[in-house]
């Protein structure tokens, strides 16, 4: 494995996939974006394999001074390489579900899969701030095409708001990127990493990256693009949108906005939390008034996602691995939950709720599935989703009880939508006859979603084989975000301060230190 | 004065007007039969004239070698970059034209005329005169040639009244202008005591008086006209919507480099020492011209005019770069420029080649729906540009705004940069407006998508430059444009 650039090459694959799937007619674009998306994540389980946990921080990196301005730098760390994971796990499984579902300039569509996987790859893997926007940014051209040629009805007014909705957001940072990099000199993710802004101007920086990465998650208010976006998407649209999109936004906060601005992110850490607050609360109560299966889990995407950005702003380990475990988590589940409305939208061309019923009866196998995905987003015990909305809220629970308290309701709403969703698909009794005369899954079918069951329960039984990857960059990260971690308030009422701690150790200044090792722990 | 060295120095100046007359000869006897010939031999000219600019261009020529003719003209490496992006658009300008002007969309006057091409070169020679002005005399001499070859351009469908009115508006506002902008180099004369640009700067330095302030603002304000800078772009649409095609590609490129450069000549070289003086009026140009043009493109049905309030917005982004006034600064315009023009024929030369049933060539939004189903190479290269304008990554049109957005913030105009690059968003929302037409809306028509291998070369070879392989060409093109940047800033007094 040694100095075979693999990141370059699982973004090569894709890239001359989309090319060949340009030319060709329909039969051979699905065959061809298949085959691309399946050796991509065969290169991308090499990648894991080959991933040296306790290594380097950084791995698999190459660079290459090919463009003026700022150069062709990749690397991964744990986290990263979670991230592309899921992302290569996910396309074969886009590229099945849009199998027979898309009949119309196929390969066009399976072009703009392909491309948009190259671009994800690039994202999390790219090592060099302006290659990192470059394409962070890219990704709204196949995305609105897939929105705007493949959706639904009202796929217009979805596909402009999404693209300018995202791009106002990203150019605000490309500002700041342009800031920091007249600052630091260097436009090296991982040196700008390290290097410490002044506090005033990490005010404004870290808003400015916010700008983009609150449009992206989406927080509220900025999330009304979603759900336009979601229900017009096509399905795989959905999924890749869900899954993998909205982690760009995480992704951005842990990479750029705690460790580049840690003082700044103390500073708006309440920001943060009232709108995660408000998100899970509100977008939870909306969901569950939904008439349309698509629009209530985009909704639900909102609600956990706000789960996301209060486990990152946590400031302590076990948040950081919660939000990333539900992001992860919430890439599968959603993206499978979307996978099973497209099932069923397949059959009947519809995501109106009251439009089906009884489906356990004549689809046992889907019911099969359906529930365990719903009870995954719910966050059952031996579920993916319960592993990481625990350690997110144990997580800001040391920091915020009243944060902690609000964000649980989340789950408990979160059940109330999903089971009144379940209820109303699966269970009762057949009130329509063609929802009644609907066929079990395909084998096809079976394929898509059999591997994404199979990971919800790898990590929500043995969540380690996931968390073991990233536990050194977390450590890394928490001992960065140390110093400047907001005040918890688990001890409102300290008492008389002793002359020095019981434990005190020599080296009291050394705040960073100390920490850097309990971190590592 | 050493003639032979000067003669040296404009030697594609001259092969140029040397062609220019020969064709003309050529043309009055020939006729329009040998319009086709006479275009390829100007383009051959031109191609010679541009090579000729390589070693000069590779090596970078700046100092007290480059003067020319007593210093009224200063073939500096900055002149050489204005001059071969000038000639490739040129070039470019004459590949699309004969097409054009056999079709049906010429209207009743079939056939190219063979005056064409000639004023064509002409106006190539002027706008190289220039870029290359060390004098306002010189100056004004390279704008009048330039100007009059074009308001003839424009009209040259003389029948065609949209055509007619194109070049007459042309013209009056041109040579209003051109008024302002003699006003204001006599001012400046009055006030300095010499119309060298270098006599002028030395004049214009300590406190400056009011009246040599009202020269700076009349100079400047004649050269936003040419260059239809916010707010003085009202002639751009009309003129745009109304000129042959082929004409308007290239008055949206050719001229534009011309006027851009000439502009950056004369704020650096001449009121250089006087910054203060036009940073804040080219700043709120800049803005105008983003603002503006974005706001001013959204409720255009017709293509031609929606490009023309896209010229005028990359104008504004251009001149971001000029605002800077440093280096970093002019060489990032520079680098807009080139991809500017490559966008730009890449554009045009995509609406060329559309054409209905009856011949006649799309205008409006309604004619090219649904392109991506009956025409798909074209739209998809048409996507590449739209994108690319609107300066979505991976396209080379985000570099463009990269740089000039780079040198913004480097030079610490911070609240500037923020404002216009959020106002760049106001221009996506058009730009995608053209790839929603053409890839989300049902087919309107038949479309003949005949057209030359001219056409298609062209078409492949922008959309190649603009596509993410263009980034390759980054580093040579920034290397050249610094280079020019530099010898701008080269002060010989």
């Amino acid at each position: 494995m040694e100095g075979l650039p693999i990141l370059s090459l699982m973004m090569l694959v894709p890239l001359a996939g989309a090319a060949a799937c340009l030319f060709s007619g329909a039969a051979a674009a699905r065959w061809i974006a298949l085959t691309a998306t399946l050796v991509t994540f065969v290169l991308g389980v090499l990648l894991w394999s080959n991933y040296q946990i306790g290594g380097p921080q950084w791995q698999f990196t190459e660079r290459a001074e090919l463009f003026a301005g700022f150069s062709y730098a990749l690397g991964i760390d744990g986290i990263a390489l979670m991230l592309i994971m899921l992302s290569v796990f996910l396309m074969p499984v886009c590229i099945l579900a849009s199998w027979e579902s898309v009949t119309k300039r196929v390969g066009e569509y399976m072009a703009a899969f392909l491309f948009m996987e190259v671009l994800m790859i690039g994202t999390f893997a790219a090592q060099d701030l302006f290659l990192f926007y470059v394409f962070f940014e890219a990704g709204l051209i196949p995305m609105y095409l897939i929105i705007g040629v493949w959706g639904g009805d009202n796929r217009i007014y979805a596909s402009y708001k999404f693209f300018l909705y995202t791009l106002l957001g990203s150019v605000l940072m490309l500002i700041a990127m342009f800031w920091m990099v007249a600052e630091a000199g260097t436009s090296d993710i991982p040196t700008l990493m390290q290097y410490s802004f002044p506090a005033e101007a990490q005010t404004w920086l870290w808003l400015a990256f916010f700008a983009s990465f609150a449009v992206k998650v989406p927080m509220w208010p900025m999330h009304t693009w979603l759900p336009d976006a979601h229900v017009q998407a096509p399905t795989a649209g959905s999924v890749i949108l869900a899954g993998v999109l909205l982690k760009l936004g995480g992704y951005g906060f842990i990479r750029f906005s705690l460790p580049m601005f840690p003082e700044a992110s103390a500073q708006f850490a309440w920001l943060v939390f009232v709108l995660s607050m408000i998100a899970v609360v509100y977008t939870s109560l909306v969901a569950l008034v939904q008439a349309d299966m698509k629009k209530l889990i985009a909704y639900s995407s909102v609600a956990h996602m706000a789960i996301v950005t209060v486990g990152l702003f946590a400031f302590n380990v076990q948040g950081l691995e919660g939000a990333m475990i539900v992001m992860l988590s919430h890439g599968l589940v959603s993206g499978a939950l979307f996978l099973c409305v497209g099932v069923i939208y397949d059959r009947l061309h519809t995501r109106e709720i009251a439009r089906y019923g009884g489906l356990a009866i004549n689809m046992p196998y889907y019911a099969l599935f359906f529930l365990l995905f719903t009870m995954a987003s719910i966050g059952l015990p031996g579920t993916s989703g319960f592993v990481g909305e625990f350690l997110a809220l144990a997580g800001i629970y040391q920091t915020s009880s009243l944060v902690a308290l609000i964000c649980t309701t989340g789950i408990i709403l979160g059940a109330a939508y999903m089971l009144y969703l379940y209820r109303r698909v699966a269970f009762g009794g057949q009130v329509n006859e063609d929802a009644a005369a609907m066929r079990d899954i395909s084998a096809r079918e079976w394929v898509m979603m059999a591997p994404i069951a199979a990971a919800v329960l790898w990590m929500g039984v043995y969540p380690e084989s996931f968390l073991a990857p990233m536990r050194k960059d977390i450590a890394v990260l928490d001992a960065r975000l140390a110093a400047a971690a907001p005040a918890s308030d688990a001890a409102l009422a300290p008492g008389a301060p002793r002359s020095e701690a019981a434990n005190a150790m020599p080296h009291h200044e050394g705040m960073d230190h100390s920490s850097a090792k309990e971190g590592a722990h | 004065m050493d003639f032979v060295a000067s003669f040296a120095l404009i030697l594609p100046e001259l092969l140029l007007s040397f062609t220019g007359l020969v064709l003309l000869l050529v043309a009055a006897w020939g006729g329009d039969k040998a319009a086709r010939q006479i275009a390829i031999a100007a383009a051959a000219a031109l191609f010679v004239a541009g090579f000729l600019l390589v070693p000069g261009l590779h090596f970078g020529t700046d100092g007290p070698a480059t003067l020319a003719f007593g210093s009224l003209l200063k073939i500096d490496s900055f002149a050489l970059f204005a001059k071969a992006l000038i000639y490739l658009s040129a070039i470019a300008a004459l590949m699309i034209a004969p097409a054009f002007f056999n079709s049906a969309a010429a209207g009743i006057e079939r056939g190219m005329r063979a005056e064409y091409p000639v004023l064509v070169l002409f106006a190539a020679v002027g706008m190289s005169i220039m870029v290359s002005a060390n004098d306002f005399m010189s100056l004004y001499l390279g704008l009048e040639l330039n100007s009059l070859s074009a308001y003839v351009l424009a009209a040259i469908l003389r029948r065609d009244t949209r055509s007619g009115e194109a070049g007459l508006k042309y013209f009056v506002l041109g040579a209003l202008a051109s008024g302002i902008l003699l006003y204001g180099m006599s001012l400046l004369y009055g006030f300095t005591g010499g119309t060298a640009f270098t006599a002028v700067r030395a004049g214009l330095t300590g406190e400056m008086g009011t009246g040599a302030l009202f020269g700076v603002i009349f100079v400047l304000s004649g050269l936003a006209f040419k260059i239809s800078a916010v707010p003085f772009h009202m002639w751009t649409p009309d003129v745009y919507e109304g000129a042959p095609t082929p004409v308007t590609a290239f008055f949206a490129t050719a001229p534009k480099v011309a006027a851009v450069a000439l502009t950056a000549r004369v704020v650096f070289e001449v009121f250089g020492g006087q910054v203060a003086a036009w940073q804040q009026i080219v700043m709120f140009m800049a803005l105008a011209s983003i603002i503006f043009g974005a706001l001013g493109a959204i409720g255009q049905e017709n293509l031609k005019r929606l490009l023309a309030y896209s010229s005028i917005n990359n104008i504004g982004f251009i001149l971001l770069g000029l605002a800077v006034a440093n280096v970093d600064g002019a060489s990032a315009m520079l680098v807009y420029l080139f991809i500017y023009v490559a966008m730009s024929i890449g554009s045009f030369v995509a609406l060329l080649m559309l054409r209905g049933e009856d011949g006649a060539l799309f205008e409006t939004f309604a004619d090219i729906r649904g392109l991506s189903v009956t025409q798909p190479a074209i739209a998809w290269a048409l996507l590449v540009f739209m994108f690319s304008l609107a300066g979505i990554p991976p396209l080379l049109g985000f570099y463009s705004k990269f740089v000039v957005f780079q040198a913004t913030i480097e030079a610490g105009l911070v609240a500037f940069g923020a404002i216009a690059i959020a106002a760049s968003v106001i221009g996506a929302f058009y730009y995608i407006k053209f790839v929603k037409v053409m890839f989300f809306d049902e087919p309107a028509g038949v479309v003949t998508g005949k057209s030359e291998a001219g056409h298609w070369v062209l078409l492949g070879l922008t959309a190649l430059i603009v596509s993410p392989l263009g980034y390759l060409l980054t580093p040579s093109l920034t290397d050249l444009a610094d280079k020019a940047a530099r010898s701008l800033f080269i002060v010989s007094v």
